[in-house]
């Protein structure tokens, strides 16, 4: 493993920054400013922060409906992603997408995406065209343990794996599919083993620790530049929060949540734990980091609040290139 | 200009092997395009040329493949995918609509999704339900496609061309029953403009708007009316969407009276959006009633005299210009 004292405060400071973020889009659409739905990726910024570490910025990545995180570790600016949550003009989509349709091309954000499994075929197909256009480019398909049952990942993984496309799939086992248990509805034993009907291993992955991610998913990345094909990667994780802001969490057991937010298994807790008793930091530090990345995400929305509507004429605009 | 007679599948077959020689981005998805040269021979002689990562053989997956193109158009390649049947769309249908369609809207113009689905419709062969249908309509229904059916040789491949360029998704859907017919083709490369309409034949007395191969029953009608002394005007709209309405508009007020024809069904269908837009811009025009030549509302049936009756036919256009040219 190889990783610099900057490129671990960055790691933890983008846990943070995911965890604030996530506060405050809670808080916008309680108070009504954030429309239609949110998801929230709280208790799962380990995965995302761990995976694009292992990443560089021409790489690629497919989002999900619960992108936020994503994002933010692919480098996403978080004004403009608060100002798409408000409709803004200045947001990522100028106020035309709004929570579920964040992307940010110049950083290989490929968009988030409001139907469950839509990134897996577009992931698979920037893979290919990284292929065809000679370029080292891999690309992380972030889907979720839902999405696992869609038909289009036995479609695009199958051709990923017949021609070695350098594409990793990792699945986010957050344990809910939308408003119910995701366990009841996968009748093999554990989720990595439908890899296997795929021709690829499938690799599981402690989703909360961040480290671990990021291993695994480098040497996935490596495989993939090289030229040997695609990985599946199953990052075993725990969704604080309900399906979308607002969820009655009817379905989740009383006391569940709260025994994924101890010291021993939030993955911020935990990666902060290591980085004062192995990396050297001093607490200090990383409350400061803590600290920065609350006040970069209230400024992100400020600016999105200082920020202009759309004009009503760019809602003809760009419909077609 | 040079001109030579080939098929509307040859036609096809050289709009992709010149693009693909001009681009060396375009690339071809498909079930059986790449060794077997296309399930209907369009793609032949492609694969040997261009190799197997620009003409790509998939699984029977119309979605991952689908879906495949549009992340492949997002990120610098212009795939030309082939969906044998266009009833095999229904299996591609969020990879279309959800995604290519509103990538660049929703992402706020940021994304280019340069990408072509080639596909074929139409009943007349005795394929069935699931083989024969016209599903134009539901992409024109949806911003952020370009609808385009061509009706011969010539418009096929200057259209095509035009669709591999533009920078958007395009659906292009051919008809089964016209790869063999033949036209003339120039051997000088040129292109057909997208949302221009053809004027097929000149008339005075009725005007006749017509799809695909709609458009050949329609001269053919035109044919037999001369004969009475009624001067058809036949305009192939060639772009459904966007639909070149003026081109439209501009013969009916010469004639007054409309008759459009398409092989889709009657209900909710393309000669329904014709009438709409016709009576709203030329009400002032219109002698007579706009008439409707559609399928009937049922499943394609598999029997010929069934399927014949289910269809448009020369003798249905004949009647409908009768009853507006009151003859």
């Amino acid at each position: 493993m190889t990783l610099d004292r900057a490129k671990l405060a960055d790691m933890y400071y983008r846990m943070w920054l995911i965890r604030h973020f996530e506060s405050r889009a809670r808080w916008l659409f309680q108070q009504d400013l954030v429309r239609g739905s949110t998801h929230t990726y709280t208790g799962e910024e380990a995965v995302a922060v761990g995976a694009c570490a292992a990443l560089n910025r021409d790489d690629y990545i497919t989002s999900t409906h619960r992108g936020h995180g994503h994002c933010l570790a692919k480098g996403g600016d978080p004004r403009r992603m608060m100002a798409e949550l408000l409709g803004k003009a200045t947001g990522y989509c100028k106020g035309k997408g709004g929570s579920m349709h964040i992307a940010d091309l110049d950083l290989g954000i490929l968009g988030a995406n409001g139907i469950v499994g839509g990134g897996i075929a577009i992931a698979t197909g920037a893979a290919y065209s990284a292929k065809v256009r000679g370029t080292r480019q891999v690309v992380i398909c972030f889907f979720g343990d839902g999405a696992a049952n869609q038909g289009v990942l036995l479609e695009a993984g199958n051709m990923a794996a017949l021609w070695k496309l350098p594409v990793i799939y990792l699945c986010e086992e957050n344990q809910y599919a939308e408003f119910s248990p995701s366990r009841p509805f996968f009748a093999v034993e554990r989720l990595e083993q439908r890899a296997l009907g795929l021709g690829m291993e499938g690799i599981p992955v402690d989703g909360n620790d961040v480290l671990a991610v990021y291993e695994t998913v480098r040497q996935a990345v490596e495989r993939a530049r090289a030229g040997q094909g695609p990985s599946f990667i199953v990052a075993k994780t725990y969704r604080w929060e309900g399906h979308t802001v607002g969820d009655p969490l009817t379905y989740r057991p009383a006391g569940e949540a709260e025994q994924w937010k101890t010291p021993e298994r939030d993955p911020i807790a935990r990666f902060g734990k290591y980085l004062v008793e192995q990396a050297g930091f001093a607490p200090a530090e990383l409350e400061e980091m803590n600290q920065r990345a609350e006040a970069e995400i209230e400024a992100a929305v400020q600016f999105a609040m200082d920020s202009p509507e759309p004009a009503i004429a760019t809602l003809w605009e760009d419909v077609y290139a | 200009m040079a001109v030579r007679e080939i098929s509307y599948r040859d036609a096809i077959n050289e709009a992709l092997r010149e693009e693909m020689e001009r681009d060396p981005t375009v690339c071809i998805f498909g079930e059986d395009v790449g060794r077997y040269g296309g399930p209907f021979q369009v793609t032949r002689g492609l694969y040997e040329r261009f190799g197997e990562w620009r003409v790509r053989d998939t699984p029977i997956s119309e979605e991952g493949f689908t879906g495949m193109a549009v992340g492949a158009a997002m990120t610098g390649l212009r795939p030309v995918v082939e969906i044998m049947y266009n009833d095999f769309v229904t299996l591609a249908m969020d990879q279309i609509i959800n995604q290519a369609a509103k990538a660049r809207y929703m992402f706020g113009g940021k994304a280019r999704v340069p990408m072509v689905i080639r596909t074929q419709g139409g009943a007349g062969r005795g394929n069935a339900a699931q083989h024969s249908q016209s599903l134009e309509m539901w992409f024109v229904h949806i911003p952020g496609l370009i609808v385009i059916q061509p009706s011969t040789p010539y418009d096929a491949k200057g259209l095509l061309k035009s669709a591999i360029r533009n920078d958007n998704p395009v659906i292009f859907i051919e008809h089964k029953l016209l790869y063999v017919t033949t036209g003339p083709v120039p051997e000088e490369e040129y292109l057909v403009p997208i949302g221009v309409a053809d004027i097929k034949r000149a008339g005075d007395d009725v005007t006749i708007v017509a799809t695909s191969r709609m458009v050949h029953f329609a001269l053919q009608a035109a044919g037999e009316l001369e004969k009475e002394g009624i001067q058809a005007e036949v305009i192939d709209p060639r772009t459904l969407k966007p639909l070149d309405i003026d081109t439209i508009l501009r013969s009916v007020k010469k004639t007054g009276r409309l008759v459009v024809v398409n092989e889709g069904h009657l209900t909710g269908g393309f000669t329904a959006e014709v009438a709409a837009r016709v009576q709203r811009e030329a009400f002032d025009w219109l002698d007579a009633p706009i008439m409707q030549v559609a399928t009937e509302d049922v499943p394609i049936p598999y029997n010929r005299q069934l399927e014949w009756e289910a269809m448009p036919s020369v003798a249905d256009i004949i009647n409908a210009v009768k009853s507006v040219v009151y003859r």
